[in-house]
């Protein structure tokens, strides 16, 4: 039953690259990426996309001076994702379940008696409205990956009726890449990450999800994209994240 | 309007009052914060715009805070703030959690003097149970079609900290429009200021595209480094890490908060230590 990764020995990236690269796959076509406040390796994926692009696609980066080309206060990020500005969104969750659904409130009894969280930020809108929103969370764990979120900062499907242009497309962790099947309301894995087997995945993951036998394994960054990481991307986030830049494309 | 001593303008915020708050990258008035612990200040019913930080932790956890409003509290990169995490666990905070864009939403109903506004999304977020003035209709220009009002939000004081404003009042808050939507949506507005500006904000139209005229302005004083140790207007290189690193492991627990006050010289009044 178990994949058999063929991850060679001595692997020539960072985690952190194979992140960003591997988020990046899941964003390919978008015209303007947004990432959220302290999200070191979205944003690297994000500027990924745009030194491929030439230069052609938005990155915002939230909370950032450089990456923010916004002009008219906190508001019009989000005026602008409800115009069908916004293509992707990068967020995380404290857990997230088998339908999407995400908590980024607290554990336990609300407001979070076991662990209170910062709060749902704009999660509770976004997911709505973006059309591409890509679920990061780097740890892999029935912690996170639960049967059933103990708040709803956002729902992973919508009622017909209700007005729902956007939403979870995809889960990425150090594990795996999962897609979202809004219409079923259910995740499947799409890869494993080389060095992990599918019985790992099922150890760790909380929730139900579908599968084939042999999940493919997801690609390794190419030279290409590993260049323009440690060129352009370095460069243009250094400002925002010295140290993770320092730590993540060791330069 | 003429500069007043820090003393006297934070004095303009009652107990009980609905403060307005930017988020840490914004222009947070630190130093008045500093001022308003000292001072005792209590029942505050905090507005984050959207979001707050430190700010929020330290009026937290020296219980100056009866209500928090926000659509999220933590030190950003640093992590979480660990007296609003505390108090919000144990149930010692009024919660009012919301989402980024409901509050700049309210705000704009304010703004507008106008009772709601509609919003999109959020439907099915158990937000939407949580807090009871939040209301579905049917869109009346639609069919089929549930959407989201959340009520206006007119804070008591618009508090923060801006890098210019002349002897007029007028205030030079540039790119940072939100502080110019908590002025517009706040019965009072308080500001601490970098640096005055030698002439009239409003007659040079480069300034004057960013500046919030004097008449929504009800005190400003002067504060250099007032937003100290947080960065300002998104420029995270004044931002003193090591000191909200510190904060952080000594506000896990609240004899280390209270150490953190003492090192800081803060006394705060009525409190026994």
């Amino acid at each position: 039953m178990s994949a058999s990764p063929s991850a060679s020995g001595n692997l020539d990236y960072s985690t952190e690259e194979f992140l960003a690269v591997t988020l990046a796959e899941r964003v390919l076509d978008a015209g303007h990426l947004v990432v959220g406040a302290n999200s070191p390796i979205p944003a690297s994926a994000a500027l990924l996309i745009q030194s491929q692009s030439g230069g052609s696609a938005e990155v915002t980066i939230l909370g950032s001076r450089e990456f923010m080309q916004f002009t008219d206060g906190g508001k019009e990020l989000f005026d602008f994702a409800a115009q069908g500005r916004m293509d992707a969104f990068f967020v995380g969750g404290g857990q997230i379940d088998g339908q999407a659904n995400i908590n980024l409130v607290g554990i336990g009894d609300y407001p979070g008696s076991k662990l209170r969280l910062p709060g749902s930020f704009g999660s509770a809108y976004l997911y709505h409205l973006v059309p591409n929103v890509v679920l990061f969370r780097k740890e892999h764990s029935r912690r996170v990956l639960v049967p059933k979120v103990d708040f709803v900062s956002a729902p992973g499907t919508s009622p017909a009726n209700q007005y729902r242009v956007g939403g979870p497309r995809w889960l990425v962790t150090e594990l795996v890449v999962m897609e979202f099947n809004a219409e079923k309301a259910r995740f499947r894995l799409h890869s494993i990450h080389p060095g992990h087997t599918l019985e790992e995945v099922y150890d760790r993951t909380g929730f139900e999800f579908d599968t084939t036998e042999q999940p493919p394994i997801t690609p390794i960054p190419s030279a290409d994209q590993l260049t323009r990481l440690r060129g352009d991307v370095c460069r243009a986030l250094a400002p925002v994240y010295p140290d993770f830049c320092q730590k993540a494309f060791g330069v | 309007m003429s500069w007043q001593p820090l003393e006297q303008l934070v004095a303009q915020i009652d107990d009980g009052a609905r403060v307005a708050i930017p988020p840490d990258y914004s222009g947070v008035a630190m130093a008045a914060t500093f001022a308003l612990l000292s001072r005792g200040v209590r029942d505050l019913h905090l507005v984050a715009v959207p979001q707050a930080g430190l700010q929020a932790d330290l009026l937290i956890g020296a219980g100056c805070v009866k209500i928090m409003e926000a659509a999220g509290v933590s030190l950003g990169e640093i992590g979480l703030a660990p007296r609003f995490r505390e108090w919000a666990q144990q149930g010692r905070l009024q919660m009012m959690d919301a989402t980024c864009p409901a509050i700049q939403s309210g705000l704009q109903a304010a703004e507008k003097g106008i009772p709601f506004m509609p919003i999109r999304g959020i439907l099915g977020s158990d937000l939407v149970a949580l807090r009871d003035q939040w209301q579905v209709i049917d869109n009346p220009y639609g069919e089929d079609d549930p959407i989201l009002l959340v009520p206006a939000i007119r804070p008591d004081v618009a508090l923060f900290h801006a890098p210019l404003a002349d002897s007029r009042g007028n205030v030079w808050v540039g790119v940072r429009r939100e502080l110019m939507l908590m002025a517009h949506a706040s019965a009072t507005t308080l500001v601490t200021v970098e640096e005055n500006y030698d002439g009239d904000l409003l007659a040079d139209p480069v300034y004057a595209a960013g500046t919030i005229p004097h008449f929504y302005i009800t005190g400003t004083s002067l504060a250099p480094g007032g937003m100290r140790p947080l960065g300002f207007f998104g420029d995270g290189s004044v931002t003193d890490s090591e000191h909200l690193i510190r904060y952080e492991k000594l506000a896990r627990s609240e004899e280390g908060f209270f150490q953190y006050l003492e090192e800081q010289k803060i006394q705060l009044a009525g409190v026994n230590q």
